[in-house]
């Protein structure tokens, strides 16, 4: 557990009055508080850290223990338990606010014991709890139909329903699987952001797919019957005589699932690409120059 | 809209600890949207949310109802660019995979 600088964190001097370490604390605060930083897990890291350096040095015991002890705190508690013997503690029971429970580095929680923190009015305020934020890795496949899975957040197993079509870098929230409140508050919520990686041949633009397909030459120009890949199978397709390199057909209905819209999908748009024959026979070569002259 | 997920704003006044007068000045400047119903005032719970964050910049940070609704803008703006980003991070994923 490694010593931490408060003064450093808050910018000022060792020397540093209580008027200088609030403003610190106040330009810091706003520049890093959650609410203005939302899902930005540097700035809560550091306003964290802001919050408790504020605990420590805004609190004159507080402020001289840390003062009398320096890099020495690991022996505080050891002096700290010899002076209890000798006079009673006054104990500080103060209410907590939304960023201040279990936010503490184990340095604190060492130096000066549980959390606290200051608050307005009574110190019976219900605070809800923190939000948490979570990132949930998935195969495009694993998101083509509604299944449950089972997550675990701090500790705690959470079955939750993946909704068929989510899109990448989409966010889910669930309700009440958050920090716990504070006082009796509600919990925070849980937010689940999913990123969806693709491995199939499909290309995917919201609920459409776009695939390319290889046709060969007689087929375009003949026309012909063409089995082709579909999300969940395989579907017959007709292709026309003439068919052109580059040619799009739309397959409708064929895409990827709507989201929360069951029974609708999009559509699926497929690209013929021609593949000519490579590696042509003499015999070949004379019927495609025939070919070419009753074209002149 | 259901009345059951109405919450008075006495009693959520008195739950926080905050006076009416931080409901009526939020509602000034259109941040929250008070309901008025059989002469009772009302505060619909998709709102306390914003309220807690209101209260927490406010009496935290001490940030004034001019910064306030400021911040409200500049964060929906912020909220609005993420989406876009997004789409068109998918879009550009889309055709570089091309």
């Amino acid at each position: 557990m490694a010593f931490i600088d408060y003064y450093k964190i808050l910018g000022v001097s060792k020397n540093a009055t209580e008027a200088d370490i609030k403003k610190a604390y106040r330009k810091l605060a706003r520049k890093y508080h959650p609410d203005l930083n939302p899902n930005d897990k540097v700035a809560e890291k550091k306003f964290k850290e802001i919050n408790e350096a504020n605990e420590v040095l805004s609190n004159t015991e507080n402020r001289k223990k840390y003062d009398n002890y320096g890099e020495h705190w690991q022996h505080a508690e050891e002096y700290e338990k010899t002076k209890q013997q000798y006079q009673r503690q006054n104990s500080n029971q103060r209410a907590s606010s939304q960023y201040s429970q279990a936010d503490f580095s184990d340095f604190f929680e060492n130096m000066f014991g549980g959390t606290s923190s200051r608050s307005r009015g009574s110190g019976q305020v219900r605070f809800r709890g923190q939000d948490f934020n979570a990132e949930l890795q998935l195969d495009l496949k694993d998101v083509y139909a509604t299944h449950k899975r089972t997550l675990t957040v701090n500790n705690k197993n959470i079955r939750i329903t993946i909704p068929a079509g989510i899109e990448n870098g989409q966010t889910i929230k669930i309700k009440g699987h958050g920090g716990p409140g504070v006082n009796g508050g509600p919990n925070g919520d849980l937010y689940i952001q999913f990123s969806i990686v693709n491995h199939s041949k499909f290309k995917r633009d919201k609920d459409n797919l776009y695939l390319t397909v290889d046709l060969d030459l007689y087929k375009a120009l003949l026309g012909g019957e063409l089995m082709v890949d579909t999300f969940d199978g395989k579907v017959k397709l007709n292709i026309k005589p003439e068919t052109q390199n580059g040619t799009t057909v739309k397959l409708k209905g064929k895409g990827f699932p709507r989201y929360k819209k069951e029974g609708q999908y999009g559509d699926l748009y497929i690209t013929f690409q021609i593949k000519l024959p490579e590696n042509l026979t003499a015999q070949e070569k004379t019927h495609f120059q025939e070919l070419q002259k009753l074209r002149k | 809209m259901d009345t059951t997920d109405l919450i008075p704003v006495q009693l959520l006044c008195e739950r926080y600890d905050i006076p009416i007068s931080f409901l009526d000045t939020l509602q000034e400047f259109q941040l929250v949207e008070i309901i008025d119903e059989d002469n009772s005032l009302y505060i619909h719970t998709k709102q306390i949310k914003k309220v807690e964050k209101m209260m927490r910049l406010h009496y935290d940070l001490e940030i004034n109802f001019e910064g306030l609704d400021a911040i409200h803008n500049l964060l929906n703006q912020v909220e609005s660019l993420k989406k876009e980003v997004k789409i068109l991070r998918n879009k550009l994923r889309f055709y570089q995979d091309l």
